[in-house]
């Protein structure tokens, strides 16, 4: 099974609010994806515990939940950073140089897609449309918008973070 | 909530409605002046939340009491967000900043005077009303009819627009088969790419046996480029609510769905709210209207996986599983969610239906061309002017939509080929600019209506590379369930990458278009029979791009790395060292005032010295 090497850290009480929410829906039809989609929330990521959690709690095998968990690109194994960075490779933004700026940010950060920086300071996530396609090329932070963003603007906007810390 | 509540909400709520979009004077009307903000996505993201608060604040601080501050939907133009649209003027600024608000309100809600630098500029270079716009002017809006008009967060707006009125009537003046019939009649068909006629999906749905049926909604928009349907549920989440109820109505039905994907927090939000208010007011829950009828919905967030657009994919997610697709027959009208008989219709689809019940299938049937009825919506993208929405007739030309509609393309570049249907579709060349855009010439011509994503490509834009972006994409989101899908496409990226690496023979573009007809005739769903497409018509209406890359080693739009090669031209160097300064590689080399050469052993291709030199002296080859 896949997972982060880095170590568990969730609370008690991120687990009590887990366990209330599984109870909640336990009688659902379909409750396995909404289920996974509020432990995500709660804990920016589904790690392996979090996963058996849900898997005793529906009573769903725990292979069925990694199987979900790995079918869709919106769960994550991997914790994210605390600078979530998107950068949009839809076509409107393809088409108008988003590979580059794609590429300078890998190199800048030296990660890429899916993964997070050591200091878990930025994860860096390429995205479908985000559906900004006037603002093209566009990347986000945390839900920020950048538009018309070029591979000489990315450092100063990652500056701008690293400063923010 | 019965039919007298909801004709004296109309009334009282035509007051604060009734004159925008229409143009008409402010008599009888609660304002004198209303400012409108588009709070979807495209203009959200450049602020236009905070400049709406910016504008009810200082109305309120100005004590401006017959002005109304309100938020709409998608007005259209994205590329010219964030757009306010002030009427009964009709004043359309454009690209509207949180420090423009004080003089527009200063000015022209104070003053009476328009602030002359903020307006639109149209194609003819004059400024004018927002219906008088060319862009406007062209388009016919039936699906986004109150996209721009009201606000989607007011249920009473809605209502204003003859909203549930269509309900009503399908509950008190029609049998099952009744609906069914004047849906058919009108000639809708699938928007969301295949085209079925949407009156006989209902009616086999209506006919399958069962104790339980459900009516779903596909808001799961993968297609890259495409936002037709966010922006359906972003500007009247109500209309598709509406449609749902009807729908289940007529199938007999009383549980519905709308899987939306998670990418569109305010798509969700609006329509969470609009259920909500929905259920306030008892037109969703048990006995609407007081006839007995019960219907509820519910969301389910997608999560990232585009295969769950295909129906049977969809279903078993919401199920909350792996979105795999299933073979087909049975077919969801049969056996669906939940192994019972489901209707799954678009939300474009369901966009249409409530105007059709109200005013008959002649409003809806006598719109388009034989085969292809009323309208479509798309998504206009890429090299184009008026990046945004635009809806019109089918059977419109595309060049109407490319230059009239969309203005044209940018720079002064030269139109390429325009790409419909994203990664099922295909690109339309501009020899064939003239066809019209409707279900049969599409697919007459290898590509597809698809969802309704049109990307425009320009001179620069290399088909090879467009087609191979596209089957990364499907290689990436294929889900792995059966072989030609799973391997085939793969297979086939990898031998596109050949071509654009300048490392095929001739003899691999035929085996390429061999694996694309195997994967076409062998693939489970819609995704692999379709994904081969945008390499299919690229080799068939630019073979001789692809034969530039194999024979001559070159990419003639230049994009294509591995081939290209940056010069210096010796009579436009001024030797300013520039590029050699700025060169991550030092691959450029030279003294000052002496022309400079670059290295091409160096060379990473990055084009950063040729965006630096000011003088024009490098270029790719």
């Amino acid at each position: 099974m896949k997972g982060s090497s880095l170590p568990f850290d969730g609370t008690p009480e991120q687990e009590a609010r887990l366990r209330a929410k599984l109870d909640e829906l336990k009688n659902k039809q379909g409750a396995l994806m909404p289920a996974m989609q509020y432990a995500q929330e709660l804990y920016g990521y589904l790690p392996f515990e979090v996963q058996s959690i849900i898997s005793e709690e529906l009573n769903v095998p725990l292979s069925e939940v990694y199987g979900v968990a790995t079918f869709y690109s919106q769960f994550s194994l991997y914790p994210k950073g605390k600078y979530q960075i998107g950068i949009c490779l839809g076509t409107a933004c393809y088409v108008n140089g988003s590979q580059a700026v794609y590429e300078k940010l890998q190199q800048l950060l030296g990660i890429s897609s899916g993964e997070c920086t050591e200091d878990k300071l930025f994860s860096l996530d390429a995205t479908r449309c985000v559906g900004c396609c006037g603002m093209a090329p566009v990347m986000t932070v945390n839900g920020e918008v950048y538009g018309k963003v070029t591979p000489d603007a990315v450092e100063a906007i990652l500056a701008k973070y690293h400063q923010r810390g | 909530m019965d039919i007298a509540r909801l004709k004296q909400i109309r009334e009282e709520t035509f007051k604060s409605v009734g004159n925008r979009a229409t143009h008409a004077d402010n008599a009888g009307m609660n304002f004198d002046r209303q400012v409108l903000v588009c709070g979807s996505t495209g203009c959200a993201s450049n602020n236009s939340q905070k400049i709406r608060r910016r504008f009810a604040e200082l109305v309120a601080e100005k004590g401006l009491e017959r002005v109304h501050v309100g938020q709409t939907g998608c007005f259209g133009l994205c590329a010219a967000g964030p757009v306010v649209v002030v009427y009964p003027d009709g004043t359309f600024y454009s690209h509207v900043t949180l420090d423009d608000v004080d003089e527009i309100v200063e000015s022209h809600l104070v003053n009476n005077v328009e602030v002359e630098r903020l307006l639109y500029v149209d194609a003819d270079g004059k400024t004018k009303p927002f219906n008088e716009i060319e862009s406007y002017c062209r388009q016919l809006r039936h699906a986004l009819r109150n996209c721009g008009v009201i606000d989607p967060e007011n249920i009473d707006e809605y209502i204003a627009r003859d909203g549930y009125f269509a309900l009503y009537k399908a509950l008190s003046e029609m049998s099952r088969d009744e609906v069914i019939d004047v849906v058919t009649d009108s000639g809708l068909r699938g928007r969301g790419g295949a085209g079925f006629l949407t009156g006989r999906k209902w009616k086999f749905t209506k006919e399958a046996q069962g104790d339980k049926k459900y009516v779903c909604c596909n808001a799961d928009e993968g297609d890259p480029g495409a936002f037709m349907d966010r922006s359906v549920l972003e500007g009247d989440p109500h209309c598709v609510i509406e449609a749902m109820a009807i729908a289940a109505y007529a199938v007999g039905a009383d549980q519905g769905y709308v899987y939306v994907r998670a990418e569109y927090p305010i798509a969700v939000e609006r329509l969470d709210i609009a259920i909500r208010q929905a259920r306030d007011y008892g037109l969703l829950g048990d006995n609407i209207f007081g006839t007995g009828f019960r219907f509820d919905l519910e969301i389910r967030l997608g999560a990232g996986a585009f295969v769950c657009g295909e129906e049977t994919a969809l279903m078993t997610s919401i199920e909350g599983r792996r979105g795999e697709p299933r073979p087909r027959p049975p077919f969801p009208a049969e056996k669906g969610l939940f192994g019972k008989p489901t209707l799954l219709n678009n939300v474009e689809t369901y966009a249409n239906i409530a105007q059709i019940i109200l005013h008959g299938a002649e409003s809806y049937n006598t719109i388009g061309t034989e085969r292809s009825k009323g309208t479509k919506v798309f998504a206009l993208g890429g090299k184009i002017k008026n990046t945004g929405l635009v809806e019109i007739p089918m059977g419109t030309p595309l060049k109407e939509i490319i230059y009239d509609i969309g203005g044209g393309i940018p720079n002064g570049k030269k139109f390429k080929a325009a790409q419909t249907g994203g990664p099922s579709g295909g690109c339309i060349p501009a020899s064939l600019q003239d066809i019209p855009i409707d279900y049969e010439s599409l697919s007459s011509i290898g590509s597809m209506m698809g969802s309704g994503g049109l990307i425009v490509l320009d001179e620069d834009n290399c088909m090879v590379d467009i087609a191979k972006f596209y089957l990364q994409f499907t290689v990436d989101e294929s889900c792995g369930k059966c072989t030609p899908c799973r391997i085939g496409t793969r297979r086939l990226y990898e031998m596109l990458c050949k071509v654009t690496e300048g490392k095929a023979t001739l003899e691999d573009l035929d085996k390429m278009e061999q694996l694309c007809y195997y994967i076409k005739d062998n693939s489970l769903c819609g995704l692999g029979q379709s994904a081969p497409n945008p390499v299919l018509s690229t080799l068939r209406y630019f073979r001789e791009e692809y034969i530039a890359h194999v024979v001559e080693h070159r990419c003639p739009a230049g994009v294509c790395k591995a081939l290209l090669r940056y010069e210096i031209d010796p009579a436009k160097c001024k030797g300013c060292t520039l590029c050699a300064r700025n060169c991550p590689a030092q691959a450029i080399s030279g003294t000052v005032r002496e022309p400079h050469s670059i290295d091409a052993n160096k060379c990473l291709k990055c084009g950063i010295c040729a965006s630096k030199c000011k003088f024009g002296a490098i270029k790719k080859v």
